[in-house]
């Protein structure tokens, strides 16, 4: 395990200063640069206000592995005072109740968004954390340059997106980039288009948990597995499409090489930090749908801070969190990583310079029914071969029908495995 | 009335406790453990008994059989051939050719090198577009090369070669003492003789390094067959899952939270390699005293 420690700057102007007696927090956040960057802001910024209180930052790594050191570590009673979690069903695997420090009672309960609070809460409706990042939707970016070239506008429908697709394929770009080096990017066609299974079938949440909805089975359920084969079948598809990476993808799109790449927003960032000249041409829609309407957006709330009942040092770690849920904190975010998407925490506003495709997508937050949370917000079942299932389809090596099927295999397993009522 | 004498062993009984204690809380609690964990549903908080249901569900896996058929022909083709390269290469090393001391020591530096390093090293050269190996094929014969690791049916045996070229210099370093520690006297008398060079190696020297064959066969098999590093450092078990073999399944599943499942996947494991190779080492010694 590489865990790289970093010591905010703070601390030792705060232990230099002497004062009352000096405490330090230890924190854990996952390794993507943008959340170190934030966590260092705020730290310094809560020590230079709280004197004696300094942090101690612990990098893990993201993804599955991350998940593996989060539980273990809430399962030896060796977590970090404070640390960065994702919400909704994989907030619920860590045994919150037991495991974590509920923050009911902090002074700022009320400035955290009703539906945020849903994804961090406890069967007896305790709330345990508060959001470290803006909410983030999940659909396709695009060049807007290319755009432009070829007179395109944005598609409501996805026959126009593929039609799209093949004109700028057409005119020697990209039509669709696709990255499997980085899999996990293959699920996007799958869950970025889950505002238009809810369309088409308002309570398939409900019914899959219960063991009843399956992919296989539901046609709307089925089209994202179909879009990815779709892309492949017609060859709008990036030549190096099996190696490419994440970070690849983000380039392509907002260089101009492809038109169209599908992603989450919080890659905005990305582009923001690497390719500023470019982040003027990227833009970004969401899946649409077979209709023109509903369209919208499926989003997805994305970490939040939270208190190990572990803590020696419960008092100020929960002032931390309290201190958090406030526009004084949104601002020391904006500062540190820009905007990629509107916050959750009440009274925070964005400044008037965002980034075009942050610019793209507030209409849909803005606009009533403009927005559906993903499956994982709404559901605990989540099989863990999706991504590599999508490979498969966008390889050309299984079709979508057959992958549907062998995901709601995978997805029983899972389900069995968290031994959830109705599976066995 | 006593008939056999306890032998008494020359060490005080205390003597073996530190072995003991280490022996027991290292390996004997945890295989014991494993195998209780291996019939829960366990998220790590708490374990559920639930009987078999794990290895059922092990055994229900759809990408179970191409996993363990994968896992067959990684460890087949790799331990074959690391043992032909390995007994030629040390044949050439062990004859007088010039710079023969550098050219050993370059045989065996990949044996050296970290293996995550060398599964990144060769994932950038085997890039479809970008890679030097596809780079090179096109400007020099306007070949188009093939997705090395992207296509399914070449990415096992690309891991497959990266692993023999990193893995070929420990069988020759074996080869090679087992080459030398034959005597002259059979090298001389067949020349007298008159059989050529090619009669000698089939008639002295394969035969007379079969205790090094057995070494580097049985070595590279069990390598083989629980390999996984090269695997997930280059393909993570893709595309899809076609080159996923039985560890990278196993750790896979780890990687989920199914936990239990992960553990009944391991004993599975060991049962397996025990199976394959348990036998073979009984036919292998039983060729050896023959021979």
């Amino acid at each position: 395990m590489t865990n790289l420690r970093i010591l905010a700057t703070a601390s030792t102007i705060a232990l230099l200063a002497g004062g009352a007696s000096s405490q330090t927090l230890s924190v854990l956040i996952d390794e993507a640069p943008e959340s170190a960057a934030m966590m260092e802001a705020l730290t310094a910024a809560y020590s230079a206000a709280n004197d004696g209180v300094s942090f101690d930052i612990e990098i893990r790594p993201g993804g599955g592995a991350g998940d593996n050191v989060v539980k273990t570590r809430l399962a030896t009673q060796e977590m970090a005072d404070i640390f960065g979690y994702n919400t909704g069903s994989l907030f619920q695997a860590l045994n919150p109740t037991n495991t974590l420090l509920p923050l009911n009672d902090i002074p700022n309960a009320g400035n955290v968004l009703d539906s945020f609070k849903t994804v961090v809460s406890d069967a007896d409706g305790n709330f345990y954390g508060v959001p470290f990042r803006a909410a983030m939707g999940g659909g396709i970016f695009y060049n807007r340059a290319i755009y432009d070239e070829l007179g395109l506008s944005v598609p409501l429908t996805w026959d126009d997106f593929i039609a799209n697709a093949q004109a700028a394929q057409e005119a020697g770009y990209t039509g669709v980039i696709q990255t499997y080096g980085s899999t996990w990017t293959s699920q996007l066609f799958v869950l970025g288009d889950f505002f238009n299974v809810l369309a088409a079938e308002p309570d398939f949440a409900e019914r899959y948990t219960a063991n009843d909805a399956k992919y296989a089975t539901s046609p709307a359920a089925m089209r994202g597995f179909e879009m990815a084969q779709q892309v492949h079948d017609l060859g709008l598809l990036n030549r190096d499409f099996g190696a490419a990476t994440f970070e690849d993808g983000m380039e392509m799109v907002a260089t101009g090489e492809g038109a169209h790449y599908p992603m989450l927003t919080f890659a905005i960032g990305q582009v923001a930090t690497n390719l500023p000249d470019d982040l003027p041409n990227l833009g970004f829609f969401a899946i649409p749908g077979t209709e023109a309407e509903p369209n919208g957006l499926t989003t997805w709330m994305l970490d939040a801070v939270y208190v190990a009942a572990t803590t020696q040092h419960p008092e100020i770690a929960t002032d931390f969190v309290n201190w958090l849920a406030t526009p004084e904190a949104c601002d020391i975010i904006t500062e540190a990583v820009g905007v990629t998407g509107p916050y959750l925490v009440s009274g925070c506003e964005l400044p008037d310079d965002i980034p075009q495709a942050v610019a793209d997508m507030m209409p849909y937050f803005e606009t009533e029914g403009g927005t559906a949370p993903a499956l994982e917000f709404l559901s605990p079942v989540k099989g863990p071969n999706l991504e590599h299932f999508l490979v498969e389809v966008g390889t050309g090596i299984r079709s979508a029908a057959d992958a549907a099927a062998l995901y709601d295999q995978d997805v029983e397993k899972q389900a069995q495995q968290l031994g959830l009522p109705g599976w066995n | 009335m006593q008939q056999k004498r306890k032998r008494r062993s020359p060490y005080p009984t205390w003597f073996f406790l530190p072995a003991a204690i280490i022996y027991g809380t290292l390996f004997l609690v945890p295989n014991i453990a494993s195998l209780w964990f291996s019939l829960t549903r366990w998220d790590l908080f708490t374990a559920e008994f639930i009987g078999l249901a794990n290895f059922r569900q092990f055994f229900s896996e759809p990408f179970l059989v191409k996993s363990i058929l994968n896992t067959i022909i990684y460890a087949v083709v790799t331990s074959g051939l690391k043992t032909v390269l390995g007994l030629l290469l040390a044949v050439l090393l062990v004859s007088p050719i010039i710079w023969r001391g550098a050219l050993r020591t370059i045989v065996f530096f990949p044996v050296m090198v970290s293996t995550i390093g060398v599964g990144i090293a060769f994932t950038a050269l085997m890039h479809p577009t970008r890679g030097a190996i596809n780079v090179a094929l096109e400007n020099a014969f306007g070949i188009i090369g093939p997705g090395w690791l992207t296509d399914p049916s070449l990415a096992l045996l690309s891991v497959a070669f990266v692993d023999i070229w990193k893995g070929v210099g420990l069988a020759t370093v074996i080869y090679m003492a087992g080459v030398v520690s034959i005597p002259q006297d059979y090298y001389e008398a067949s020349r007298i003789d008159g059989a050529t060079k090619v009669q000698q190696f089939w008639r002295i020297t394969l035969p007379l390094v079969w205790p090094a064959t057995i070494t580097v066969v049985t070595l590279s098999l069990i390598s083989g067959l629980r390999y996984f590093e090269l695997i997930w450092a280059m393909t993570g078990g893709g595309p899809g899952f076609a080159s996923d073999v039985v560890a990278s399944m196993i750790y896979k599943q780890y990687q989920a939270g199914f936990y239990g499942l992960a553990t009944a996947g391991n004993v599975v494991l060991f049962i397996l390699i025990a199976l394959i190779v348990l036998p073979m080492t009984w036919w292998f010694n039983r060729r050896e005293v023959e021979a």
